[in-house]
């Protein structure tokens, strides 16, 4: 079982609502990444999403684009990315990483030699923004070959069908968006979310984390009544973003902070068993 | 991608239902003026050394081939009773087509231009903006039309419900490719006709400049069975495509994925797209429509870069021998067909798409030859 899915499965066990948050690798500099993926941990994280940074990233908003800008000045590459993901591997064996990013770095790499480094430098799952499941015929399969899991978007628009096609492309969870947009955006309506998170349920198995649009720890927990993860990207983003990128200890501790509320609040709301 | 599913369903329909055919035909004949015409250019085969034609898609509405495109998805937009209109735009051409066909159609225009192609365009800006549209310049990236397409599908998302996203060009996801290569292909069935009456032959080469594709596609298409005709795609050449700045995916790039499409692209060894650099704003582009890999890699058609110094060398020999003034991005066609005039002989005919005309493009000029207008 992966460490995922083995992740997913003691949460559910215990009624715990796990916390996932995104950084962009290289964000605000390069040697800050690791640092800040185990003070996430510290801060109660369960998992890490690692942006991969893109010079075109058409889904994310300008937070998140604007953290990859930063990335790209330093050169940050996939295989960089991929150096990062080792380095933490080092101290942290327990918390699953995924990568979320873009087709065109991973298939200059190649999907094959791109699925066996991610798994050998520790990688557990891999989120391909641009790569809808009707293209992921190949690389869905290869992904899971190597021991990684291949983790999709549901949009609100989605339809049934278009779920199912990917509960059977998908290992570990699903990632449902929770608005239309991009990152970043706005405007949640738990009310629909749930509504829709009933219809994702009744056609797919998987475990289902809820992003974009989640800021606080308010909205965290609004969003986890029907959620089994709660992503928090540009809020954090942001948040660093106001930090001066040479302190290296106010970083990790805001970032740590910001967790910590969340975690906090994510415990009172739902009591683990 | 349930949007795009959804216009792929919507398009397929619409696109053999006779009043949607009907009423886009009616369209380009009575508010483009087509067909466009089919004009010998006598000085200038004299000067080239072969027949040149050129297909003066620079007469139609709007000053370029854009309309055509932009009039057929509109049609789409108001079949699927969306009220508000989103396009990317580079020189501004495609912009301008879509805020003309949004005002006659009283829809909601909104469109994305790089903040560098906003300055470098400022004639059609203040067009958009008369015809009631809002232009966003975007600070994003290479601010340029990459980073206008981004920020025009970030939109779309996010406005799904109410929004069509017309784009200009023959790239993006499906089915926009093939949706833009049909509404432009009527360039080549009118060209292919028209020679045919007025010189009883087909030509022997077909050449147009290739940014996105859209013009070339769009007169290519008609020739593609025509094994005698041989077609030419041309590339922004930029500096040269040796010093790396340029906008010729084709020419100098490598396969990838971008804006939804499979295809040549300008990027690094590790995948980042590369910033591109021409005179012309509508070729600058890092990718292209990923029709054109596919003529490239079957070799139907052959495609080539052409500098910016030769473009303007083009550009006033069409205005000196013809006296029209073209599109910087047709210039580069024009002077693709200079090199291959000799090579061809006398009594071979080049036709040419002349895919836009030049007005707003006399800033630009004046400035490189250093004239305070």
């Amino acid at each position: 079982m992966s460490r995922i899915a083995a992740l997913f499965d003691r949460a559910r066990a215990s009624g715990r609502k796990l916390l996932v948050p995104y950084i962009t690798a290289g964000d605000p500099l390069a040697r800050h990444t690791v640092p800040l993926m185990h003070h996430l941990v510290a801060g109660g994280a369960d998992m890490l999403e690692l942006g991969v940074p893109f010079s075109d990233p058409m889904a994310d908003g300008s937070v998140i684009a604007s953290a990859h800008e930063r990335a790209l000045a330093q050169g940050v590459s996939l295989r960089d990315v991929l150096a990062m993901v080792q380095e933490f591997r080092t101290q942290n064996s327990h918390t699953p990483v995924i990568l979320m990013g873009y087709q065109n770095p991973i298939e200059v790499m190649g999907i094959d030699p791109f699925a066996a480094a991610a798994a050998q430098a520790g990688v557990d799952g891999v989120l391909t923004v641009d790569l809808p499941p009707e293209e992921a015929d190949i690389s869905a399969p290869t992904l899971r070959a190597a021991g990684l899991d291949p983790i999709f978007l549901l949009a609100p628009t989605t339809p049934p069908e278009r779920v199912k096609t990917v509960a059977e492309l998908a290992s570990g969870f699903v990632y449902y968006v929770s608005l239309k947009g991009v990152t970043g955006a706005g405007h949640l309506d738990t009310d629909a979310l749930a509504a829709r998170l009933a219809m994702v349920r009744t056609v797919c198995g998987l475990p289902v984390g809820v992003g974009f649009g989640i800021r606080d720890a308010a909205t965290a927990v609004a969003t986890a009544a029907n959620a089994d993860a709660v992503i928090i990207g540009s809020a954090l983003v942001s948040l660093l973003a106001t930090i001066d990128s040479s302190d290296a200890e106010q970083l990790t501790r805001t970032a740590q902070g910001f967790m910590q509320d969340i975690r906090n609040a994510l415990d009172r709301a739902f009591p683990a068993a | 991608m349930t949007a795009v599913s959804e216009l792929e369903a919507a398009y397929t329909k619409y696109r053999q239902d006779p009043d949607f055919v009907k009423e886009f035909e009616q369209d380009l004949r009575d508010y483009v003026g087509r067909p466009s015409a089919m004009y010998r250019c006598a000085r200038m085969s004299e000067e080239y050394g072969a027949e040149i034609w050129f297909k003066r898609e620079d007469l139609n509405h709007t000053g370029a081939h854009k309309i055509n495109n932009a009039i057929g998805q509109a049609l789409l937009a108001k079949r699927l009773g969306k009220t508000r209109i989103i396009a990317e735009t580079g020189a501004g051409q495609h912009g301008v087509a879509t805020a003309t066909v949004a005002a006659r159609l009283g829809l909601e225009c909104v469109i994305y231009m790089g903040a560098e192609d906003v300055v470098r365009q400022m004639p059609n800006v203040y067009r958009m903006k008369l015809l009631g549209a809002t232009v966003v310049p975007v600070e994003s990236g290479t601010r340029t039309l990459k980073d206008a397409l981004n920020e025009a599908m970030r939109d779309w998302v996010t406005n799904v419900d109410n929004t069509f996203y017309i784009i200009g060009t023959a790239a993006g996801m499906h089915p926009y490719p093939q949706m833009v290569r049909d509404f432009q292909s009527v360039i080549g069935r009118e060209a292919r006709a028209q020679l045919l009456e007025k010189t009883g032959r087909l030509p022997d080469a077909v050449v147009a400049c290739v940014g996105g594709g859209s013009n070339a596609i769009g007169i290519f298409h008609a020739f593609l069975n025509d094994a005698s005709v041989a077609l030419y795609g041309v590339e922004a050449g930029g500096d040269g495509v040796e010093t790396g700045r340029h906008a010729a995916p084709l020419t100098a790039g490598r396969p990838g994925v971008l804006h939804g499409n499979r295809t040549y692209l300008m990027e690094d060894q590790n995948g980042q797209i590369i910033g591109t650099h021409s005179v012309s704003a509508g070729l600058d582009y890092p990718g292209v429509g990923p029709e054109h890999s596919w003529l490239k890699d079957l070799g139907r058609v052959s495609y080539d870069a052409i500098t910016d110094a030769e473009a303007m060398s083009a550009f006033h020999d069409v205005i000196r021998l013809e006296g029209i003034i073209p599109a910087l991005e047709s210039s580069h066609a024009v002077a693709y067909a200079k090199k291959l005039a000799p090579q061809l002989g006398r009594d071979k005919i080049l036709l040419v798409n002349l895919s836009g005309r030049g007005d707003k493009d006399i800033n630009t000029v004046a400035k490189l030859e250093g004239i305070a207008l």
